[in-house]
């Protein structure tokens, strides 16, 4: 009976630590943890072009991140993109009249979108619209210009 | 020329006469399931013998491929200045790839010979038929428990590798050559994704342990009853295990991770 109740507690360990290592992987490698029961809004800006911006992109306001992308759509009669975003509640008392841009981190990292708070007093309600918003830089597109001024300056 | 064809279409018959009779064989073990439930000392036991007992090679192995990981995606990291990203190369390959993989194929040479070698014995010195004598079922009493004792080790085997690995690829980036440690961390976990990437991962470390027992076990059943025909049938589970375990590995990461 000894030997069985032995085995019994090594099966027990090991069970255990299996699940350690399932939980370690959940809640330290991956990004599970910054996701579990957060309270969120969602608001929705529309950008001509919202570039490189993808599902899960951060979203974030003074270089902290406060939220998510969570839909990316295209209005077919505006040709705008329509970008959702998942707010985290507690900062629910941004300015409606905040702006949303979207940049690049660094030179070629991710693209996210920016939220610079503006000054009015009503706050952004759950599903609101931000209205003024600034289109992600094209890289492409802002080489081209460059070109194409140089080469104007040179006649 | 005819004998050649002759026995061309005679080794198909029986490789299709084998795997009919291994599907019906993993039937058999199914459908003996739920009767283990009501004996569950004889699952205990097995996980004993297939799980505990795989540990130490598990985690010594994930120790090792997550430090060596470590140390090889650094010196290509850090070519481009992207030693950061070293934290969530290491954890992406062991989540989704070789913790899976690599855990499956020790588990077949580790586990899986043992149970060819220990069922091939039990039909070579006729216990299988001496239980039938005395109306016990085989596939109930020594198949199904061991079979269940895969599919649960398994996963929690491959869980723990990749765990171990991570950790052994922290202690190389960060104690060794001297990556910054917050950057190694909050890299890994905006770059992999519970669902994505750790789910997937179980999953597949799932199906290679239902793969691996099924043919351990069905090698093992299937034995010519001799030492010679054991050995042989313990051959053939580590290499059909290991080819099963690559082949579906490709298939399982186009479907899981072909969409982005």
């Amino acid at each position: 009976m000894q030997h069985t109740s032995t085995q019994d507690t090594l099966v027990g360990l090991f069970v255990a630590s299996g699940i350690i290592g399932l939980f370690f992987l959940a809640m330290q490698v991956s990004n599970l943890s910054s996701f579990v029961s957060e309270d969120s809004y969602t608001i929705t800006a529309r950008f001509e072009n919202s570039g490189g911006l993808k599902i899960k992109s951060p979203v974030s306001a003074a270089g902290v991140k406060i939220g998510r992308v969570t839909a990316i759509s295209f209005d077919p009669k505006t040709f705008e993109s329509i970008v959702k975003m998942s707010i985290n509640s507690k900062y629910n008392a941004l300015p409606d009249d905040t702006t949303a841009s979207i940049f690049t981190a660094g030179l070629l990292g991710e693209q996210y979108v920016n939220l610079d708070a503006g000054g009015s007093d009503t706050p952004l309600k759950n599903n609101g619209k931000i209205e003024i918003t600034q289109s992600a830089i094209i890289l492409e597109k802002a080489l081209g210009q460059f070109l194409f001024k140089s080469a104007e300056e040179k006649k | 020329m005819t004998a050649f064809l002759e026995y061309l279409g005679q080794s198909t018959r029986i490789s299709f006469t084998k795997l009919g009779r291994a599907s019906y064989f993993l039937l058999q073990i199914l459908a003996g399931i739920l009767s283990l439930l009501a004996r569950p000392r004889l699952l205990l036991k097995q996980l004993y013998s297939v799980g505990v007992l795989s540990f130490l090679i598990i985690t010594i192995s994930g120790l090792f491929v997550g430090m060596v990981l470590s140390l090889q995606g650094y010196y290509t990291l850090s070519d481009f200045g992207a030693e950061e990203s070293l934290g969530v190369m290491v954890a992406a390959s062991l989540v989704r790839e070789l913790g899976p993989v690599v855990s499956g194929l020790l588990f077949a040479g580790r586990a899986g010979s043992a149970l060819t070698a220990e069922i091939g014995l039990m039909k070579a010195t006729e216990q299988l038929s001496g239980m039938e004598m005395m109306a016990v079922d085989p596939i109930r009493r020594i198949i199904t428990p061991r079979f269940v004792a895969g599919l649960i080790s398994m996963p929690l085997l491959a869980a723990l590798f990749s765990a171990v690995g991570v950790i052994g690829g922290q202690m190389v980036g960060c104690g060794l050559l001297g990556v910054d440690e917050g950057a190694f961390w909050s890299q890994m976990q905006s770059g992999i994704d519970f669902k994505d990437d750790i789910i997937n991962g179980v999953i597949k470390s799932l199906v290679f342990g239902f793969v691996t027992s099924w043919i351990a076990l069905f090698e093992g059943y299937d034995a010519i009853p001799t030492s010679e025909g054991v050995s042989r049938a313990t051959t053939r589970t580590v290499v059909n295990s290991a080819f099963s375990i690559l082949g579906l590995d490709f298939i399982l990461t186009a479907l899981m991770f072909g969409e982005h």
